[in-house]
């Protein structure tokens, strides 16, 4: 057992842990903060992604014996502040994820959303590529990732200010159905609209 | 759920402080830079040390420099992000930038290290496994037990280098910088291994790599590296190749050097690719007539065994397939070779 001194999501804590746990075991199991997912907990998944000092890391892998000093932020740290109580209301990132339906089971998200807020900070208008290269380490099993990339386009056209781009598949139909309706003249009531 | 052995951390600030800690564990210490391997192989219970000394804070093992004969300077601790990005490094070894982006996906190259990436433990799909798995099946040579289950009836272990920065470092003719009990030394990394998959390298789990030094590369420095994976992202390599190629003012090729990884225990320089690429143009026919034969010659010496994931045999087709497509980049200055 060694007592941990953690920054968790700007809250200064003294953590009794064994030194063998990871960081998501004391996340998890001492400090009641299940949003971190326990997925693979080998390193494959990415559902344990929390920030440290900002940059993307598996707390399935990290050990807290070297990370006292650093600034540890959890899915809870984007924690909605209720506009009543004078908070600006839920994340961006978490409105956009929720808007675009980027989810299924919802098991990836907490990982998702941190990558997303991450790649944003360092990019805040990224190419697909580039969102595809930042959530590389995140597996979503559910939704095949096209809502979760339309969900971080969407919040960067909203940052922005330009109009959000539509999914691929919404101008795919539009074209069919611009391509597909006949180009017919207006109509013309016969006897001048008079019955 | 997979839990970690019971170990205490150390968390020392220098490496003599370190080595202290070290030499006092007898043996029953290891070295934690980001733990992206170790601690899955303690999930596994691959190794149950009383220790693990953290690298964290020992502030000479962090740091990329050049000095002032061009010679670079990476400290252990430099994790993969970091060498991945570095502009200096994409210019003038870019084999190495490339290596780098590609292993596995971005938090792991956030924590992983450039030290721990060479001190890779070598990988088997019989030894990287739980130990439940591996106990059903009454354990393999490699921990616990005394069979292999990759050659059947097989004496010598062969779990494979996996470490896709180790090609890389070899064809740019890394040094590595290593403290011990004794005191410093430096060695190059080419003499760092031994055809053994239980321990594939000569030094001692208790000696620490301080820093990796490469030379200088050619004014026309040509590198690339090309790696076989299921996916874009995530998977060790089913099959990696680095490439260099020196040009001379010509624009012929002066130097060529080519190293594998992925097949067995040793990281895999092959021979006689000098002699068929240079004197060679790349753009010209001579070139793409020493490209079929390199590739001819690499499918000869790459043999990969049913050690890691993957289907041999599949493995073994995309050697050449690999090996042209890489030469072909690292002639056009480009690179990564790997599909999405
Ligand atoms: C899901 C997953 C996918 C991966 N994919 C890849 C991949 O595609 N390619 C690849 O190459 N790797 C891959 N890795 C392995 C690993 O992430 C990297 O190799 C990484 O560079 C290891 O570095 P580390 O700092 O985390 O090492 P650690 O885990 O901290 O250490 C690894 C070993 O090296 C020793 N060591 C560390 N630093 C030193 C030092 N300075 N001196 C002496 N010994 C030292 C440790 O004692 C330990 O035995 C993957 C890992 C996971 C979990
Ligand atoms: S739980 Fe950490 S990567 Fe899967
Ligand atoms: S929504 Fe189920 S894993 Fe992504």
């Amino acid at each position: 057992m060694r007592v941990f001194r953690l920054q968790v999501n700007g809250d200064p804590l003294d953590v009794a842990a064994p030194e063998h746990w990871s960081l998501l075991e004391v996340l998890r199991y001492r400090l009641g903060l299940t949003g971190s997912k326990q997925g693979c907990d080998k390193g494959d998944c990415g559902a344990c992604t929390v920030l440290i000092d900002g940059t993307p890391t598996l707390a399935c892998l990290a050990l807290p014996a070297t990370l006292e000093g650093k600034d540890i932020t959890t899915i809870e740290g984007l924690r909605p502040l209720h506009q009543k109580a004078g908070g600006q209301g839920v994340d961006p990132v978490q409105d956009a994820f929720d808007r675009c339906g980027a989810l299924q089971c919802g098991f990836c998200q907490p990982g998702m959303i941190l990558s997303t807020k991450a790649l944003l900070s360092d990019n805040p208008d990224p190419s697909r590529r580039e969102i595809q290269d930042a959530l590389a380490g995140n597996l979503c099993r559910c939704t095949g990732y096209t809502q979760i990339f339309q969900a971080v386009e969407l919040v960067a056209d909203e940052v922005a200010g330009r109009e959000p781009r539509k999914p691929a598949w919404a101008q795919a139909r539009e074209q069919e159905i611009a391509a597909a309706s006949p180009k017919e003249e207006p109509f013309q009531p016969e006897h001048g609209g008079q019955a | 759920m997979l839990r970690m052995p019971p170990f205490t951390v150390l968390n020392p600030s220098t490496v003599d402080e370190a080595m202290e800690q070290m030499l006092a564990a007898a043996g029953e210490a290891r070295w934690l830079a980001g733990g992206t391997d170790i601690n899955p192989n303690l999930k596994h219970r691959l190794l149950e040390p009383q220790a693990l000394i953290a690298l964290e804070g020992v502030g000479e093992l962090r740091g990329v420099s050049v000095n002032e004969k061009g010679w670079l300077r990476l400290g252990a601790m430099t994790t993969l992000t970091e060498v991945a990005e570095h502009a200096q490094i994409q210019a003038q070894w870019p084999a190495l930038a490339q290596a780098a982006s590609l292993v596995s996906g971005p938090q792991l190259r956030n924590m992983g290290t450039i030290g721990g990436n060479v001190m890779l433990d070598t990988r088997c799909q019989w030894y990287n496994q739980t130990h439940f798995w591996r106990k059903s099946l009454g354990y393999c040579m490699k921990k616990d037990g005394t069979e292999c289950h990759v050659i059947k009836g097989g004496s010598k272990c062969v779990a494979a280098a996996s470490n896709d920065t180790a090609p890389a470092l070899m064809t740019l003719d890394a040094e590595i910088e290593i403290a011990s009990g004794d005191g410093r030394a430096r060695m190059p990394l080419a003499e760092l291994w031994q055809a053994d998959g239980i321990w594939n390298r000569k030094l001692s789990p208790q000696e620490l790599l301080v820093a990796i030094h490469l030379p200088p590369t050619a004014a026309k420095h040509h590198g690339a590296y090309g790696k076989l994976r299921d996916r874009g992202s995530i998977d060790f390599p089913l099959f990696g190749i680095a490439v260099r190629l020196d040009l001379d003012d010509a624009g012929k090729i002066a130097h060529a050097a080519l190293c594998a990884v992925a097949l067995q225990a040793r990281p895999w320089p092959l021979k006689k690719v000098a002699d068929a690429l240079c004197g060679t143009t790349p753009g010209e026919q001579d070139f793409l007539d020493a490209v079929e034969q390199v590739a001819a010659l690499a499918a000869k010496q790459c043999r990969p065994m049913p050690n890691i994931p993957g289907d041999h045999e599949y493995r073994h087709a995309m050697v050449p397939v690999y090996t042209k497509r890489t030469l072909f980049a690292a002639a056009a200055k480009a690179g990564p070779v790997h599909h999405l």
